[in-house]
């Protein structure tokens, strides 16, 4: 029985036990429905919850043992020569045992006898069945195939009757504990509870998940390459690690990648913190509600707009109008008309991210300078300075821990970007302070090594998770950082 | 501010019928006052600006992508080149495996009186042809082999390459060596064109159609298909597990270490970047729960977790919004604390929670980093079928095709653009109108 139509059945079930337990219920009230504790909908869910919890919880459980049981139980048959081969080949084998069974399943009763006594066939006969295998199989994978799809039957079959009894099992307790005096909702309640934290501690789970799986596949890359010379190397040339590994000194050197990410980031807070910030106060302090209703929306789209998008936008208009503006400029000048600015750099790249950021620095410092107290507007307003003043002298100084904090998430946002950069700076990565030269980011690097054929043993791919987590562990530093300011900003005022 | 400052040769002649008046700067402070004004403006104007130009640069080369050249020419359907031995009965293999392509090309060659021994005449028309015809022509004859012996009058895609000569993108002064289509067949083109047998029209293909090498044939209809698969499976798993976990937060968790640990956590989840959840996914579902790799439902998964810390923030914001009077007179009327929160805070809080909900799936409709480090940059060709099969997304179909080197591709990748933009708009103009219609101000 498949896995989704043992949960249908499963939730028929439950289904079937809310009807009886909500009739039960009633019948016991007798038309009287003050003498339940409860109402009779949550006898029916307790009814429900007992049926369904257990039963779903076993075929969990079933789900992720039963295969390594088998498996365990199938390599325990293998002959002893096998055993004694190692781990990877054993791997292979049972993967290739695997196949084997899938194939029997699509064969008859015959062809797979065939099979038994001459399987040197094995393998032609699996092809044409639309499952190829590597290699003509050993006569001891045949049986092993057979005792897998055996066992795996088998399993099945068990687990179905095993569900179906604890469904009903679980529902006939719960009948049976149905009274009046019954605290059904509190118990249908807590159950409800319990449910609500799990939800919530997927975040923990989500940033245990990535915190683990990027540090187990990191610890395998710095087991590999020395974690000195990826975090200190100033070479990023990861093609000839595999050739000689004893020789792979500074291939995998973090530095220049770190140099561009900031670099662009730098260029891009260049464009996005006074247009923001300015865009802002105007917003706050100038704009007639008129004005700040139509602007405001507006500037906001530009953080609605997908990344890939503003890339695509870098890539094919603006790379291009500054390459050739810059080739006018240089004919002008000295009369050789040759671009000084490429099409991929760092300018181009910096300069889109930081049109992309305007809105996430305007729409924050905004909140934060509306968030201003009242009273020192008017106490600056009524000595005599005007606006601008007032801004500059009053209000910016009191606002000014919540703008760099703010200033800090758009940094964050800057360095994990990917999108514009994978598109506009380029792939070289160097080490320059030209901002017209391409140059290569950190997540530039990650898309480069992670997409394609992969394999996890190679540090060429393994990299991409030392990279990730030191781009995760900058972002979340600033983030904190960043939290740590507006929260201790916000309590002046309170 | 002339009139405020006085000047020296007043006072010295002795006027003083007006009072004294001192220099204080005001009129530099105005100005001052007025040049930081024009900054505030100068900026807003800036940002304006770049939103303008990016629409329009997007629009002005992708609005062509939805019409598409093709040719209509009465077409033999020769058997001498289909079926030339006549053994379609025999072999099925036949009219799959049938040259096509020479059928549109000599049917073309007839239209513009290319003879059958001109190579280069023949070479030149089949230039103008796109190789999607073998694809067409093959379903059209193994539909109904009737078809075969005689001529119909068929509509079949031109060459990308034509394809831009017609719509003007071709700039025809430079060198004929130097540009994709020769003076011949632009020759050609105008005739067709004239005749009516070349034309223009609303190109289905970029809404029905998945990857494909020639731009002509290229469209985003199996893209589409993952992206919904995506967006279904984020919906699904993101709207329930977030209003679960903000109605805990918000509502019933205790102040202690554990909530003060989550809430700090969710907010730095928001701000992860989006490429570390696509590391998280590749190690987690794809290396270590063996899911398969460029499935959709892995994708779905990714962008759930990434979407789950807007939904839990928007859900918090719509909760704390409901005023506790509410809450207590459920309370006060018997209610259990968990029956005050599922039948009267939540429906209210509804409208905000929905809101939060679609902003954040136009998020993750227009996500391309993960996606890229799960696989999903497959070329893929057919409609998956189920979330297990290889799929692809809008905005990675957008970037594979911003990587493509073709003219056409870049009215492609700009009308592939516009088409997730709509999808973009259409979701947060839902968005205001839900929160324009429910909201409530208490």
């Amino acid at each position: 029985m498949s896995i989704s139509l043992l949960l249908l059945i499963v939730a028929v079930i439950g289904v079937v036990g809310y009807l009886i337990g909500s009739w039960r219920a009633n019948a016991l009230a007798g038309g009287k429905l003050s003498s339940l504790h409860s109402r009779p909908g949550y006898y029916g869910s307790f009814v429900a919850i007992w049926s369904m919890l257990p039963a779903i919880a076993i075929l969990l459980v079933w789900i992720i043992a039963s295969p390594i049981y088998i498996g365990s139980a199938v390599r325990g048959g293998f002959p002893d020569e096998v055993k004694a081969e190692p781990q990877a080949t054993q791997n292979l084998n049972y993967n290739m045992i695997g196949a084997i069974a899938r194939g029997f399943k699509l064969l008859s009763a015959e062809e797979r006898d065939a099979l038994f006594k001459d399987g040197t066939a094995a393998r032609e006969v699996l092809g044409s069945k639309g499952v190829p295998l590597a290699a003509d199989p050993a006569p001891y994978m045949l049986t092993a195939a057979d005792d897998l799809n055996r066992m795996t039957t088998a399993s099945s079959t068990f687990l179905s009757i095993l569900v179906v009894i604890a469904a009903l099992a679980g529902g006939a307790f719960a009948y049976r504990a149905i009274a009046p005096k019954f605290r059904a909702r509190n118990r249908v309640e807590g159950v409800m509870l319990v449910g609500l934290i799990v939800a919530s501690s997927i975040a923990i789970l989500t940033t245990v998940g990535i915190v683990a799986s990027m540090a187990t596949e990191a610890i395998s890359f710095f087991n590999m390459v020395p974690a000195w010379e990826f975090f200190f190397g100033t070479t990023w040339d990861p093609r000839f690690a595999a050739a000689g590994a004893t020789d792979s000194s500074g291939q995998f050197g973090l530095i220049p990648l770190l140099a561009g990410t900031l670099y662009i980031g730098f260029v891009a807070m260049l464009v996005a913190v006074p247009v923001g910030l300015f865009a802002a106060i105007y917003m706050s302090e100038y704009a007639s509600r008129h004005v700040r209703s139509v602007a405001k929306p507006l500037l906001e789209v530009l953080a609605g707009i997908p990344t890939i998008v503003y890339g695509f936008f870098a890539l094919v208009t603006v790379g291009p109008f500054l390459r050739d503006i810059s080739a006018q400029l240089s004919g002008l000048v000295t009369g050789n008309y040759a671009s000084f600015i490429q099409a991929q750099s760092v300018l181009t790249a910096g300069f889109v991210m930081g049109i992309m950021l305007i809105p996430y620095v305007s729409s924050l410092s905004d909140d934060i300078i509306t968030a201003v107290p009242r009273a020192l507007r008017d106490g600056s307003l009524g000595l005599g300075a005007t606006r601008s003043e007032t801004i500059k002298r009053v209000i910016l100084p009191a606002a000014l821990p919540g703008i760099v904090g703010a200033l800090l998430m758009t940094a964050s946002r800057a360095v994990g970007e990917t999108m514009i950069v994978v598109l506009a700076a380029g792939v070289a990565a160097r080490m320059q302070l030209n901002p017209f030269e391409p140059m290569t980011t950190v997540t530039v690097k990650i898309v480069n090594q992670l997409t394609g054929d992969l394999e996890f043993t190679s540090p060429q791919t393994l990299v991409a998770f030392a990279l990730g987590i030191t781009l995760f562990v900058i972002t979340l530093c600033l983030n904190i950082y960043a939290l740590y300011i507006v929260r201790k900003y916000r309590e002046q005022y309170e | 501010m002339s009139q405020v400052s006085t000047s020296p040769s007043m006072t010295a002649l002795g006027v003083t019928a007006k009072p004294e008046r001192r220099d204080i700067g005001l009129g530099r402070r105005y100005a001052a006052e007025r040049r930081f004004r024009l900054y505030g403006m100068a900026a807003i104007a800036f940002g304006l600006l770049f939103l303008f130009l990016l629409l329009f640069s997007v629009v002005s080369k992708g609005y062509t992508a939805f019409q598409q050249t093709m040719i209509t020419i009465p077409v033999e359907f020769s058997a001498e080149i289909i079926d030339k031995d006549n053994e379609r009965a025999t072999n099925p293999q036949k009219l799959v495996s049938a040259n096509y392509p020479v059928v549109a090309r000599n049917a073309l060659a007839k239209v513009l009186g290319v003879g059958e021994d001109d190579r280069a005449g023949l070479r030149a028309v089949n230039g103008m042809i796109s190789d999607s015809v073998r694809v067409q022509f093959r379903n059209l004859v193994t539909t109904d082999p009737s078809i075969i012996g005689t001529t119909r009058t068929v509509t079949f895609l031109a060459h990308g390459d034509l394809d831009s000569a017609f719509k003007g993108q071709i700039d025809l002064a430079v060198p004929e060596n130097n540009r994709k289509v020769s003076d011949k067949q632009v020759g050609w083109m105008n005739t067709l064109a004239e005749s009516g047998a070349l034309a223009k029209h609303f190109n289905t293909g970029l809404f029905t159609n998945g990857a494909s090498s020639r731009p002509e044939a290229a469209g985003v209809g199996v893209a589409a298909i993952g992206s919904l698969y995506m967006m279904l499976i984020v919906l699904v798993l993101s709207l329930p597990i977030g209003v679960a976990a903000s109605i805990y937060l918000e509502e019933f968790a205790p102040k202690n270490r554990f909530t003060d640990l989550i809430e700090v956590n969710i907010n730095n989840l928001a701000a992860v970047p989006s490429i570390v959840y696509g590391l998280l996914g590749l190690a987690v579902f794809v290396n270590f729960a063996g899911f398969p790799r460029s499935a959709a439902l892995v994708g779905g998964l990714v962008l759930t977790l990434m979407t789950l810390p807007t939904i839990i923030i928007a859900t918090r914001a719509a909760l704390k919004a409901v005023p506790p009077s509410i809450r207590s007179a459920a309370l006060g009327l018997g209610a259990s604390k968990m029956q005050t929160v599922f039948h009267h805070v939540l429906p209210l809080a509804m409208p905000g929670i929905l809101t939060g909900t679609i902003i954040g799936l136009a998020h993750a409709l227009g996500e391309t980093a993960p996606l890229l480090l799960i696989g999903m940059v497959a070329f893929v060709a057919d409609v998956p079928a189920t979330p297990m099969d290889p799929a692809t997304a809008l905005p990675v179909q957008i970037y594979m095709w911003a990587n493509e080197a073709e003219r056409a591709f870049v009215e492609r990748t700009s009308g592939a653009i516009i088409v997730l933009l709509i999808f973009l708009i259409l979701m947060n103009v839902g968005a205001i109108l839900l929160r324009r219609r429910f909201e409530r101000r208490w």
